[in-house]
C-alpha cells in the first residue's frame, strides 16, 4: 500500500498502524461473545415461526405428548407495553397478533432450562392458517392487485428533477437504455445473532448482546416493555461482525429474550444457529434499476433518466433510508445538467430486507457504473474516455444541485488505478491472448463516491453526544455508544482522544458500551464513527485540555503525569472530570427534506477501481484475479485498519457479484446453510490492492471521512465490466453465477445487443 | 452417559457426557473453553476448528465418544503461559483479527498449516487456511499473518 499523506498536518498517533485495543483478547481466545456468557440461573430461548409467507392464524395447536408446565410460552399477549418494534415507523410486530405477513415471521416464545429440550418443543407446535395471497416480487407489487402494506404497498417514493431531462431526447447524438437488476445478500457475520435478557422490578431490564445500535434497542425496549429509560439498560458484548445485520435486527432479539425472562423470572438467552439467522434476519435489498442516457458525440452526458425500485419485504424497517441512499448514489460520480430520477421501495411479504453496508448505494452504482460501460460503446470511447469525459469536479453540482465545494480529485484516482493495474498494457495483452485461449481475460473500471455520515439531515436529527472522562485511576475513558465489531472503532477512538489530549495511546481506553455509562452518540453505521463522532472525541479532548488549564493548573508542556495530577486536583474540587461535546453541524450544509434538495452529505470520499478477471468459458466460472482499489478517503487514521476495511469490503462485494444467491420459496431462504450460501474463501479471494490519496476533510476528526461502505461500492460493476472487456457479453444482474454464464454461453452465438436504441 | 478421558491443552481431563455429544459443546460448556466457536455447526466455517491428535478438526462434527483418549489442542493452549505464541503475534500487528470471531479457528488452522509446512508459500497458505471463513478481512491480513509468522519461527509448538 503506498499512501500520500503530504497533505496532511503531522500528528503522533493519528495516521499511525497502532494495535487493535481488543486485539489480545480475541488472539488468546479469551474475549467473550453473547454465546459465551452465562448469567446465575440462566434459561434458553428459542422462537416458533411462521411457514407461510400472508395468512391470518386460526389456531395454535400443542402436542400433548409435550410437558409444557416445564416451559415458559410468551405470545403477544404478553407483551406489556406496545407490540411493535420502534425503528422509523411502528408496523412491524414483535410478535404476531392475528395475521402473518412473511414467512419465519415470530409467532411465539418458548423458554426451558435445557436448550437441548427446546427444538422438540418447537416441532410439537403446529399452526393452522387461513392463507392469503402473497406478494413476492417487485413486479407483483407494482401492479398493487394486492395490497398488502398500506394503501398502495409503497415505503417511500423519490422523485427528483434537475434541468428539463425532456427537452434533450430530440436532439441527442446517442440514447442508451439499461436495465440492471441486484439480488439479495446476506450478511453472513460469523457470529449469529444473540442476546441474553434479565429481568427485576427494581431495575428493569437489562440485556447483553450482538449488537451494532444500543440506543435503538433501547429504544425499542423502552416502548415493548413500557418502560422509562433508566429501567431499560443495553449492553453491548464482543460482536462477531455486523456490516449492517445487526442495526435493527438487535432490537426484536432483545424484546424476544427480554419477555421470556419477564414471564420466566430467570434470565434467558437466545442465541440462533445459522439456519434460523439466514432465514429470518435481514439482508440487503433486491433492486432493479432502469437507465436512459442522452449524450452529445463526444459522449458528454445531456440527460440521465433513471427509475429505481427496491424490494424492501414485508414491514418498513429501514427501506426509506436506504432507498434515499440509492437515489442519491445512482448518478455515479458524474456530471449531468438534466437528471430526473424516480424511485420506490415496495413491499412484499418476505423477510424485510434492512441496512447492509452500502445501505443502497451498491446496487444503483452497479447500475450506472455498468450503464457507463455501454455508453462508452455506444460513443465508441474507451471505459475510462467515457468517465474521464463526465467526472463530476470542483464548483459542479449534483443531482440535489448540492455544489462540490471540497477538492474532487477523481482524475488523479483514474490515472492513478490505471497504472497501478497497467490496465493499457494488460488490455492490449489480454486482447491479444484470448483468441486463443479457452480462458478469457479482461479488464473493468468503476469510478464512485460514497456519501460520508447519515443522509441530508439525519446527524441534525440524531444530535450526537460524545466525549471523554477520567475516573480517579490514571486512564481516560473514551465514552460513546458506538460499537466494535471488527471495523476498529475502539482503536480508532483511542487514537484520536489521545492525539488530542497530547497523551499516549496506552493512557486511554474505551469505556464499556453500556447505556447506564456512555451518552447517546449515535448508531455505528453510515461510515460515520471516524468522521462524526471522532471529531466529538477530538473536540472534547481538546475542551478537556482548556479547562484542565484555566482550572486545574495544567502546565503548558505538560506530561501525562502532570495531566492525571491536574485530573486528581480538578476532580477533587467538581466530584468528576468529564468533558462532553454535541454534534455540530458543517458551516453550509443544508438540506431540504420538503424538497429533497441541498447537501446530500457534508463529504464524500472517491474511488476509482480495476477488477482483473478470468473467464473459464470450459467450465464457465468467473474469477477476480486482481482488484486495484484507489480511493480518497480523507485522513487515514490508522493505515492497518483502513486498509483491512477496504479488503473485507472488496471480499465481500466480490461474493455480491460472483457468488452469493440469496434463493427464495414462498418468501423463504431455503439455502440457508453455509453448504449452499456460499461466500469467496482464503482459496478464492483476488489480490486486493489498496491505494490511499488522503485529502483531509476540515470537519471530520483529523481530516477523516467515511471509510467502511465505500469498498462494497465499486467492485461488483467493475468485475461485470471486466467479464464485457473478456468475453463480450454484457451481463446486468448479479449475482453473476457459473450456471447464468453458462445459459448464456450455450443459449446463443454471442450477438452484440443493440445498445443505442 | 459416557466417562471421556481427554487431554486439553497438556491438561488429562475427564468428562461424563452423552456420547454423541459434539466435542465443541463439551469443551464450551462442560471444560468452560470458549475459545473454539460454533458458526454454522455443519463443519463449513472452521471457527470451531481444534487441533485433536495433531489432526485439525471442526469440533462441531466430532461426537465426544470419538474423541475419548485424544489429545486436543485449542486456542486457549497456544499461548505460552503470558508469552504470545508467534501467530497470535503476527496477527495482531498485522491485523489479522478484526471482529475476532473466526481468529481462534483461524490460529488453530494456521498452527496446523505451520506445523506440516513452516515456510508455506501463499498458495499454501490460501489452501491451507480455505476451510476456515473470515468475512471481516478478505484474508489478506490473515496471509500477511502466517507469512509473518513463519518468518517469527512460528511452526515450533511448545512441550503442551
Amino acid at each position: 500500500m503506498s499512501e500520500n499523506t503530504a497533505n496532511c498536518p503531522p500528528t503522533r498517533i493519528v495516521g499511525t498502524p497502532q494495535i487493535r485495543k481488543e486485539g489480545v483478547d480475541k488472539v488468546l481466545g479469551r474475549a467473550k461473545y453473547t454465546d459465551d456468557l452465562e448469567r446465575e440461573g440462566m434459561w434458553h430461548g428459542a422462537t416458533v415461526r411462521s411457514t407461510i409467507p400472508r395468512g391470518r392464524i386460526r389456531a395454535i395447536h400443542y402436542d400433548p405428548r409435550i410437558d409444557w408446565s416445564e416451559f415458559v410460552i410468551v405470545t403477544a399477549d404478553d407483551v406489556p407495553g406496545k407490540n411493535h418494534i420502534q425503528m422509523i415507523s411502528a408496523d412491524q410486530p414483535c410478535l404476531v397478533e392475528t395475521q402473518v405477513n412473511h414467512c419465519d415471521e415470530p409467532i411465539l416464545l418458548l423458554a426451558h432450562l435445557d436448550k437441548r429440550r427446546l427444538p422438540a418443543a418447537i416441532a410439537a407446535i403446529r399452526i393452522d392458517y387461513d392463507p392469503l395471497p402473497a406478494v413476492l416480487s417487485i413486479e407483483a407489487s407494482e401492479t398493487q392487485q394486492e395490497i398488502v402494506w398500506g394503501s398502495d404497498n409503497l415505503f417511500k417514493h423519490f422523485h427528483l428533477e434537475k434541468g428539463n431531462v425532456d427537452d434533450i431526447w430530440a436532439s441527442a447524438a446517442h440514447i442508451v437504455e439499461g436495465e440492471y437488476s441486484t439480488g439479495a445478500q446476506e450478511h453472513l457475520y460469523i457470529e449469529n445473532n444473540g442476546m441474553i435478557a434479565e429481568y427485576s422490578e427494581d431495575t428493569g431490564i437489562t440485556v447483553w448482546g450482538s449488537l451494532q445500535c444500543p440506543y435503538y434497542v433501547h429504544k425499542s425496549l423502552m416502548a415493548v416493555f413500557d418502560l422509562p429509560a433508566e429501567k431499560v439498560r443495553v449492553i453491548q458484548v464482543e460482536t462477531g461482525g455486523a456490516f449492517g445485520g445487526k442495526e435493527d435486527y438487535p432490537s426484536i432479539i432483545a424484546s424476544h429474550a427480554g419477555l421470556l425472562a419477564l414471564k420466566a423470572k430467570h434470565p434467558v438467552k437466545i442465541v440462533y444457529d445459522r439456519m434460523e439467522d439466514l432465514a429470518a434476519t435481514t439482508k440487503r435489498h433486491p433492486s432493479r434499476t432502469r437507465h436512459r442516457a442522452a449524450v452529445d458525440l463526444h459522449g458528454k452526458l445531456l440527460a440521465m433518466e433513471i427509475d429505481i425500485a427496491t424490494d424492501g419485504g414485508a414491514y418498513a424497517t429501514l427501506s426509506s433510508t436506504v432507498l434515499s441512499r440509492a437515489t442519491l448514489h445512482s448518478t455515479g460520480p458524474y456530471v449531468c445538467p438534466n437528471i430526473r430520477i424516480t424511485s420506490r421501495a415496495w413491499a412484499t411479504n418476505t423477510v424485510p430486507y434492512g441496512a447492509f453496508r452500502g445501505f443502497g448505494a451498491p446496487q444503483t452504482i452497479f447500475a450506472i457504473e455498468r450503464h457507463m460501460d455501454r455508453i462508452a460503446l455506444a460513443v465508441g470511447i474507451s471505459p475510462d474516455e467515457i468517465r474521464r469525459r463526465n467526472f463530476l469536479h470542483s464548483g459542479d453540482t449534483t443531482a440535489t444541485e448540492q455544489r462540490m465545494n471540497e477538492p474532487i480529485i477523481l482524475d488523479t484516482l483514474l490515472e492513478r488505478a490505471l497504472k497501478e493495474s497497467d490496465y493499457a498494457n494488460k488490455r492490449k495483452r489480454f486482447a491479444a491472448e484470448n483468441p486463443h485461449s479457452p480462458i478469457k481475460r479482461g479488464l473493468g473500471l468503476a469510478a464512485f463516491y460514497h456519501g460520508a455520515g447519515f443522509t441530508g439531515s439525519g446527524e441534525r436529527y440524531l444530535n450526537s453526544l460524545a466525549g471523554i472522562d477520567v475516573p480517579p485511576r490514571n486512564k481516560v475513558r473514551v465514552l460513546v455508544a458506538n460499537t466494535e465489531f471488527g471495523q476498529g472503532t475502539h482503536t480508532i477512538l483511542c487514537q484520536i482522544a489521545a492525539e488530542s489530549l497530547g497523551l499516549s495511546y496506552d493512557d486511554v481506553e474505551i469505556a464499556p458500551c453500556d447505556t447506564n455509562i456512555v451518552p447517546n452518540s449515535g448508531p455505528t453505521v453510515a461510515s460515520r464513527t471516524s468522521m462524526v463522532v471522532g471529531r466529538l472525541i477530538e473536540r472534547s479532548g481538546h475542551q478537556l485540555i482548556a479547562t484542565l488549564r484555566e482550572h486545574a493548573g495544567l502546565a503548558d508542556d505538560y506530561t501525562a503525569q502532570g495531566f492525571f495530577t491536574a485530573c486528581d486536583r480538578y476532580r477533587d474540587q467538581h466530584g468528576k472530570v468529564e468533558s462532553l461535546c454535541r454534534y455540530e453541524a458543517p458551516p453550509n450544509v443544508f438540506w431540504d427534506d420538503q424538497k429533497y434538495r441541498g447537501e446530500a452529505y457534508p463529504t464524500f470520499a472517491w474511488a476509482v477501481y480495476v477488477a482483473e478477471v478470468a473467464v473459464d468459458t470450459v467450465t464457465y466460472s468467473a474469477e477476480v484475479t486482481n482488484i486495484y482499489t484507489v480511493q480518497e478517503v480523507g485522513r487515514v487514521l490508522n493505515p492497518t485498519l483502513a486498509a483491512g476495511q477496504i479488503e473485507g469490503g472488496v471480499a465481500q462485494a466480490v461474493g455480491y457479484a460472483l457468488y452469493e444467491k440469496v434463493q427464495l420459496k414462498n418468501g423463504h431462504m431455503f439455502n440457508n446453510q453455509m453448504t449452499n450460501y456460499i461466500m469467496p474463501t482464503a482459496a478464492d479471494v483476488p489480490a486486493i490492492h489498496a491505494i490511499f490519496e488522503e485529502i483531509p476533510f476540515a470537519y471530520g476528526a483529523y481530516g477523516a471521512k467515511g471509510i467502511g461502505e465505500l469498498p462494497h461500492d465499486g467492485p461488483a460493476p467493475a468485475i461485470l465490466n471486466a467479464i464485457q472487456d473478456a468475453t463480450g457479453e454484457n451481463f446486468h444482474a448479479i449475482p453473476l453465477l457459473p450456471e447464468d454464464i453458462f445459459v448464456r454461453f450455450f443459449s446463443h452465438t454471442p450477438h452484440q445487443e443493440p445498445v443505442t436504441v | 452417559m459416557s466417562v471421556i478421558q481427554l487431554t486439553v491443552n497438556g491438561h488429562q481431563t475427564q468428562v461424563e457426557a452423552p456420547p454423541m455429544k459434539r466435542l465443541l459443546d463439551v469443551l464450551r460448556e462442560d471444560l468452560g473453553l470458549t475459545g473454539a466457536k460454533e458458526g454454522c455447526g455443519e463443519g463449513e466455517c472452521g471457527s470451531c476448528s481444534v487441533r485433536m491428535n495433531g489432526e485439525l478438526v471442526n469440533s462441531c462434527l466430532v461426537p465426544i465418544l470419538q474423541a475419548d483418549g485424544a489429545h486436543i489442542q485449542t486456542v486457549e493452549g497456544l499461548a505460552i503461559d503470558a508469552e504470545l505464541h508467534p501467530l497470535q503475534k503476527a496477527f495482531l500487528e498485522c491485523g489479522g483479527a478484526q471482529c475476532g470471531i473466526c481468529t481462534p479457528g483461524m490460529l488453530m488452522a494456521a498452527t496446523h498449516l505451520l506445523v506440516h509446512n513452516p515456510h508455506p508459500t501463499l498458495e499454501e497458505i490460501r489452501e491451507g487456511l480455505a476451510g476456515n471463513l473470515c468475512r471481516c478481512t478478505g484474508f489478506i491480513k490473515i496471509f500477511d499473518s502466517v507469512i509473518a509468522a513463519a518468518a517469527m519461527g512460528g511452526a515450533k509448538t511448545h512441550a503442551r
